[in-house]
């Protein structure tokens, strides 16, 4: 059920290819941060991946690498088969704080990303509306995201990521600031959604049960600098579904897992003391 | 209950005005220091034929254009300077120089360089009104939030498009208080550009009825321009929310 982390290969065809990366912050006073020290990293088309870690481990690091929002310093990322130079809308994002614009109705949020596409205007209103419905909005096109809550903004970001339809999407603990309800909700929604139209999510978290429960595989990383400890295969028989959700092999996997990242958070915690 | 409510706000005013004009009236105060309320009033409306709007618009031309001027260039000056480091290196250590000086003291500068016209009070409110349009611009522009940039980007919006469609907005709840600011700093340059030297104007008609001995005249003048200069704020924060509608 375990497997280590796989050598790094040349990125080939579909899927991303993390290779030898490493990462340092170099702030303009002080010693340079190691945050990610060579972290390889095969993620398959269409496999939903959750990196798991304590706090200051690098994950989000990484994910802005996918992203192209920060150069790469060493190593290569390559996802279906092209280098990552820079940001674009083949890789979608979703951040923890939304990130909406705040001047722009749900509506025009929405739009945004279509407009960037240069879709006829028609297509573009059928497709914001569409999304917006999916994530249960309608009805608030015209609200400002100040008029919404956060379970509300943050279903804004996902339709508006999802609108541009990009292959990959990297979310960036896109539920750590709702509130538990909220978050079981959008764990739903967001399976849900996965399981109709599968793309390959990259799903930074430093929750454990939610890993398990979205991810196909969930990579376990070390306190900084981050290294992958752990990548653990979380697929059930049959799907992830309520039922299952609630099963002994589920919590059992929780658990497993729990163990690996308490060592992790143990050492992350220390030398946030120290 | 809104004209009743009305009515309670400027209780205050007028409770002010009965104190003006008893205390004048009763001798309290010299009449050459405080002229009676009445008298004011009086006055007004006399001035109000003898030239007393055509200097008030004489007045707002000049102020409206610096203005108008400074927060066009000030809000491209200081967006650019957040955004394009050679603009910063450029235009910064113009600023600095320019912060601690007190605006006024280029009054006898800008007439000796530019004459005794419009052109010179114009010049002197652009430069004053400039600067806190450029560095609440600057400042705002600076810390416009970086995951808003990289949504845009990572939607494909290009740097420019980041910049007009992202940068711009994000910063503009600053950029206005910025702007709020440079409107009162543009009547404080105008009426004293005025007084100092003018041929027309409201500055000049306050000094002239002031050394003519006309001082309600001169009060009316002082109420007129001073009435200007709240309607204008009023109107302003008017416009504000509107634009920042988004906020509620």
């Amino acid at each position: 059920m375990i497997t280590s982390p796989s050598p790094a290969e040349a990125g080939t065809g579909s899927g991303i290819s993390i290779r030898s990366v490493c990462h340092e912050y170099r702030p303009a006073r002080g010693r340079p941060v190691l945050a990610l020290d060579n972290i390889d990293l095969e993620i398959r088309d269409r496999e939903f991946v959750a990196i798991l870690g304590p706090s200051g481990c690098g994950k989000s690091t990484l994910l802005y690498l996918l992203g192209g929002f920060m150069p790469l310093q060493q190593g290569g990322i390559s996802v279906n088969g092209r280098d990552v130079t820079g940001p674009g809308p083949d890789r979608g994002i979703v951040f923890q704080h939304f990130a909406l614009f705040p001047w722009k109705t749900v509506r025009q949020n929405v739009l945004y990303g279509l407009e960037k596409q240069g879709l006829p205007k028609e297509e573009r209103e059928r497709t914001a509306r569409h999304f917006i419905d999916l994530v249960h909005l309608s009805g608030f096109e015209d609200s400002y995201p100040s008029q919404l809550s956060g379970g509300m903004k943050q279903r804004v970001a996902i339709a508006r990521t999802l609108a541009i339809n990009p292959d990959t999407l990297l979310m960036d603990e896109p539920f750590g600031a709702l509130d538990a309800q909220t978050r079981n909700l959008m764990q739903e929604e967001l399976l849900a959604i996965w399981n109709r139209t599968p793309t390959t999510v990259v799903f930074v978290t430093h929750d454990v049960r939610e890993a398990v429960l979205l991810a196909d595989r969930v990579v376990v990383m070390t306190a900084r600098p981050g290294r992958v400890k752990e990548i653990i295969d979380t697929r059930f028989e049959g799907g992830m579904n309520a039922e299952i959700a609630k099963s002994r092999e589920f919590l059992d996997r929780v658990d497993e897992i729990w163990d690996l990242v308490r060592e992790e958070a143990i050492v992350a915690d220390s030398a946030r003391a120290g | 209950m809104g004209l009743i409510h009305t009515l309670w706000r400027f209780t205050p005013l007028l409770l002010l005005a009965a104190l003006w004009e008893a205390v004048s009236r009763f001798g309290l105060v010299s009449e050459y220091a405080l002229p009676p309320f009445t008298d004011v009033v009086a006055a007004f409306s006399r001035l109000a034929d003898e030239g007393l709007w055509e200097h008030t618009a004489q007045s707002l031309y000049r102020g409206a254009t610096g203005f108008v001027c400074a927060v066009v260039f000030g809000m491209l000056a200081g967006v650019m300077m957040a955004w394009y480091r050679p603009v910063h290196i450029l235009i910064n250590p113009l600023l600095r120089s320019l912060y601690p000086m007190p605006k006024s003291a280029l009054i006898p500068l800008t007439i000796m360089w530019i004459g005794l016209g419009d052109t010179s009070k114009i010049t002197l409110i652009f430069i004053g009104c400039l600067l806190p349009v450029v560095l609440s611009a600057f400042n705002a522009a600076r810390g416009v939030d970086q995951v808003l940039i990289w949504s845009a980007r990572s939607m494909g919006a290009t740097e420019r498009e980041v910049l007009w469609q992202v940068v711009v907005p994000a910063a503009m709840p600053e950029i206005l208080s910025g702007i709020r600011i440079a409107l009162a700093l543009a009547f404080i340059l105008l009426v004293s550009g005025e007084l100092i030297i003018a041929n027309n104007g409201i500055g000049y008609l306050i000094d002239l009825l002031g050394e003519g001995g006309d001082y309600a005249g001169m009060f009316a003048g002082v109420a007129t321009i001073s009435a200007v200069g709240f309607f204008a704020d009023r109107g302003y924060v008017a416009l504000t929310r509107r634009i920042l509608a988004w906020r509620e």
